[in-house]
């Protein structure tokens, strides 16, 4: 069993310190061209984490038994094989989010931050450890896209979740087209990214400044 | 339909996927090796024009492989991995191929082939011709037109980012940031180019 310390930190890293999108602005591709909907980015954020999940904990179980060279194609078909699975469910009992979301789903596969998590964590960590891992390091990732989300419905349409917002469904606001069209996802984003990176760097400064 | 008809359907296919529906700006795809490997623009043409054949072929055998493999058995759902797999062996044996017949072209593009395969464009191009339901030459067209587009965005954006190198930008908004916002402005400019399509 994974001790107590061991799970705050990988808590604290997948988060916060180590989240992969504000870190390196990995994986974006496949998920911020849903951004325009709060609801279809919750969609998307629940299929990242549950791919990012359970194939970090099938390739810890399994790796014992994965030869090294190969491992790469193993990790890429447990994961396509998790990606089918949601795939395949949603087109089942939600046909039309399915057709909404397009190609997108399957592009989970080359996620970036998926095959990451197997390659630097599952592979050399312990099966319920690794779960846990997985899942945060795709809940860090969908709590981002969520906030891109909630800005772009909001300022762009006036609603969340399609509910009409108190102040920016009214004439007092000008909707801004801009940002339900692929522009406002990248300045959101770079907006976003700005001030989490300004706030990792003060919080450096400060840990120097006590550190003399 | 006739074949100029036809001729003119491929050539707003092809304007389509290069500019109003550019497959970086408007679809977001191939960001990862967009934001990392802009920093010059000799790798980002190497890239790029890597990324513009790599693409046109794998949409090819893609659709091979879906309409002669995967619809006959009725195994359209493993469409990932089969195309996954296609685009890897692919990119592996052009590789070889590159690497035993021309050196000299395997130093300059050689190190780029490694990391198409993992550039979700490439797949999300053979999965719009999937969804899109596109017949061989379209398909062809898309393909290339998606490359063209590709590497026509990440070209601007290493010329851009060259030109950053003596510029003062914020300590957190240098890197990704400032990359994203140029991302962004550029979608703007490309946006201005639907006009040309819905007038015609």
């Amino acid at each position: 069993m994974p001790n107590e310390k061991n799970i705050k930190n990988v808590v604290l890293d997948t988060l916060w310190r180590d989240n992969p999108i504000f870190r390196q602005i990995l994986g974006i591709c496949s998920a911020l061209a849903v951004t325009n909907l709060v609801l279809n980015t919750m969609v998307m954020g629940a299929a990242v984490m549950f791919t990012t999940a359970l194939s970090s904990l099938t390739v810890s179980l399994l790796r014992r038994w994965t030869p090294r060279v190969v491992r790469m194609m193993i990790e890429t078909l447990i994961i396509a094989f998790y990606v089918i699975l949601f795939d395949q469910t949603l087109r089942a009992y939600w046909p039309d989010m399915s057709r909404s979301l397009g190609p997108y789903v399957g592009l989970i596969i080359t996620n970036c931050i998926i095959m990451g998590r197997a390659e630097a964590f599952a592979n050399s960590n312990k099966p319920g450890l690794s779960l846990i891992d997985g899942l945060l390091s795709g809940l860090g990732y969908a709590v981002v896209l969520l906030a891109v989300a909630v800005i772009r419905e909001l300022f762009g349409m006036g609603t969340i979740l399609g509910i009409p917002m108190p102040f920016f469904s009214s004439n007092l606001w000008d909707r801004w087209i801009i940002m339900v069209m692929p522009p406002g996802a990248f300045f959101t984003l770079a907006i976003i990214v700005w001030i989490f990176r300004t706030l990792q760097f003060s919080k450096q400064i400060e840990a120097k400044g006590t550190g003399k | 339909m006739t074949i100029t008809t036809y001729a003119l359907h491929l050539l707003v296919i092809l304007f389509a996927s290069i500019f109003t529906e550019n497959i970086l700006l408007a679809r977001f795809l191939g960001m990862c090796s967009f934001l990392s490997v802009s920093r010059q623009v000799k790798t980002a043409l190497g890239l790029g024009i890597a990324v513009v054949f790599v693409m046109t072929c794998t949409v090819v055998l893609d659709w091979l492989a879906f309409q002669y493999v995967l619809k006959p058995f009725a195994i359209e759902y493993l469409r990932y991995i089969i195309f996954i797999i296609i685009i890897a062996a692919f990119v592996q044996f052009i590789e070889m191929v590159i690497e035993r017949y021309s050196p000299v072209l395997y130093q300059n593009l050689g190190i780029f082939l490694p990391l198409i395969t993992v550039n979700c464009a490439i797949l999300g191009a053979s999965l719009f011709m999937v969804i899109r339901e596109y017949n061989l030459g379209e398909g062809v067209v898309f393909g290339l037109g998606s490359g063209i587009g590709w590497m026509l965005a990440i070209l601007a954006m290493a010329g851009i980012r060259e030109k950053l190198n003596n510029t003062y930008i914020p300590r957190g908004l240098q890197g990704p940031g400032i990359t994203l916002i140029l991302a962004g402005l550029m979608a703007l400019a490309f946006i201005g180019f639907t006009g040309v399509l819905t007038s015609k």
